[in-house]
């Protein structure tokens, strides 16, 4: 049967790895390439490579970096930050990418999901979307987590899907960078209203929270973490075997 | 020399990084000499399969690719490529393959709780030997995306993978191979695999 992945998330800005605390503070760590490689060859199951700060200042992706990075990297490829148009689309998968990532380029014009599903089909899009809660709603966030855009999250993504979304990253702003843990509950009510894949994202601090994600939520197809990876608190390694450990199917 | 068909469909970069790394010279064509020149084939394929078969019917690259198998040249097609090799899909209306492979592609029908598209890492299970299966073992995994896959292909079956009913993932008639899943983005058992090919003879 089919595992659970296991997907470190290369963060980039200026062409390096970085990793907020709550999408602030950021941190060089290392260059995207030497991790993608590392990664790539110790078990990591996808990468993820986003340009966090492009959906804010609209700066494209160091495409010489993707490139580098899709050329040593012989797992899946999603890659976002930018991407607003169906030519942002064109120019991440030439340069090697299998999947792209949209956020903020979707709440600009929501037709970007669709656009990008018909021309690439659907397991090419995938919806990333940042979620914290307002009022006990949760709410979309966009342009890297600054800015409330009033959005119910569920309904925007059960939306998305219907439009062609072929999987969904779930980053819960409450949870990101504290280390305590998944956001269980947002989790659970996103795999109760979709059935395509769903990627956890946000508060990995441990292998336990791992375990604690694939338990709670067992809809759930996918983990994602940047720091415990990058700093070597967890290598994947041990997770997976943890994991099996507990039943859990992986790689 | 092993030639990679561009009919402007496919994620090119990725198998052609892929032979790179295990030392093989490849050459992305849409040219016929070059593609009758080459040694080998490899046919590759993302999206749908009714506007995928149009672009390379259109192309003409059709024809030659089916003329040069038939002279015994190895050639693999990958993903949507390799459904591309069948009789029929049924993906979206109905659709003229290649007809290198018996069998026809249609939907994964499967239980509620099963996520459509099939996406992420399964393992295969050999059905029969085949040289492409060379380097590596049963139970490896190997990296999925796909919602159609081909059935009543039992005679070139090589392995399969379970994802609630058993699913295509390798086939092989004569020097016709076909996978499934993505080799190019499976680690070092999809290098394995096209290493293992690079060196039919």
């Amino acid at each position: 049967m089919i595992t659970k992945r296991i997907i470190p998330c290369l963060d980039v800005k200026d062409g390096k790895v970085v990793k907020g605390v709550n999408f602030d503070n950021l941190k060089d760590v290392n260059s995207p390439i030497e991790l993608g490689k590392y990664y790539s060859s110790h078990g990591a199951d996808e990468l993820v490579f986003y340009d966090i700060t492009a959906s804010s200042d609209g700066r494209k992706l160091f495409t010489e970096v993707l490139t580098e990075v899709a050329r040593q990297v012989f797992i899946p490829l999603t890659v976002g930050g930018g991407i607003n148009t169906i030519e942002d689309f064109d120019r991440v998968l030439k340069c090697g990418a299998d999947k792209v990532s949209v956020n903020s380029g979707a709440i600009k014009n929501p037709d970007l999901v669709r656009y990008g599903a018909l021309k690439y089909g659907s397991q090419c899009v995938v919806l990333s979307v940042d979620v914290k809660r307002v009022g006990g709603k949760y709410t979309v966030f966009a342009k890297g987590g600054r800015e409330n855009t009033g959005i119910d999250a569920l309904e925007w993504i059960k939306r998305c899907v219907s439009n062609g979304a072929g999987e969904v990253v779930v980053n819960s702003i409450d949870t990101d960078g504290v280390k305590k843990g998944f956001d269980i509950p947002l989790l659970k009510e996103v795999c109760d209203i979709v059935n395509v894949p769903v990627i956890a994202s946000g508060g990995a601090g441990s292998i336990e929270d791992f375990i604690t994600l694939f338990r709670e939520v067992p809809t759930i197809d996918a983990g994602l973490a940047a720091s415990i990876f990058h700093f070597g608190e967890v290598s994947i390694r041990d997770l997976k075997n943890k994991l099996k450990g507990q039943n859990i199917n992986v790689r | 020399m092993i030639a990679i068909i561009d009919y402007g469909v496919g994620n090119l970069f990725s198998l052609t990084s892929s032979f790179g790394a295990i030392g093989e010279e490849v050459v992305i064509t849409s040219d016929a000499d070059v593609i009758r020149n080459a040694d080998k084939l490899i046919l590759p394929g993302v999206g749908a399969f009714g506007d995928a078969s149009q672009k390379l019917y259109e192309s003409g690259l059709d024809k030659i690719i089916v003329e040069e198998v038939k002279k015994g040249k190895p050639l693999l097609g990958v993903c949507l490529g390799m459904q591309m090799l069948f009789d029929k899909s049924y993906e979206y209306g109905e659709h003229e393959g290649l007809g290198l492979v018996g069998g026809k592609v249609v939907y994964i029908d499967l239980p509620q709780q099963y996520k459509i598209p099939h996406i992420g890492w399964n393992c295969l299970r050999f059905e029969k030997d085949s040289p492409i299966l060379k380097y590596i073992n049963e139970n490896d995994f190997v990296y999925f995306v796909h919602s159609y896959h081909a059935i009543d292909c039992e005679e070139s079956l090589v392995a399969t993978t379970d994802y609630g009913i058993p699913i295509t993932a390798i086939v092989q008639k004569d020097n016709v191979y076909g996978c499934q899943f993505h080799p190019e983005k499976s680690g070092d058992v999809g290098l394995k695999i096209l290493k293992a090919f690079a060196e039919i003879n």
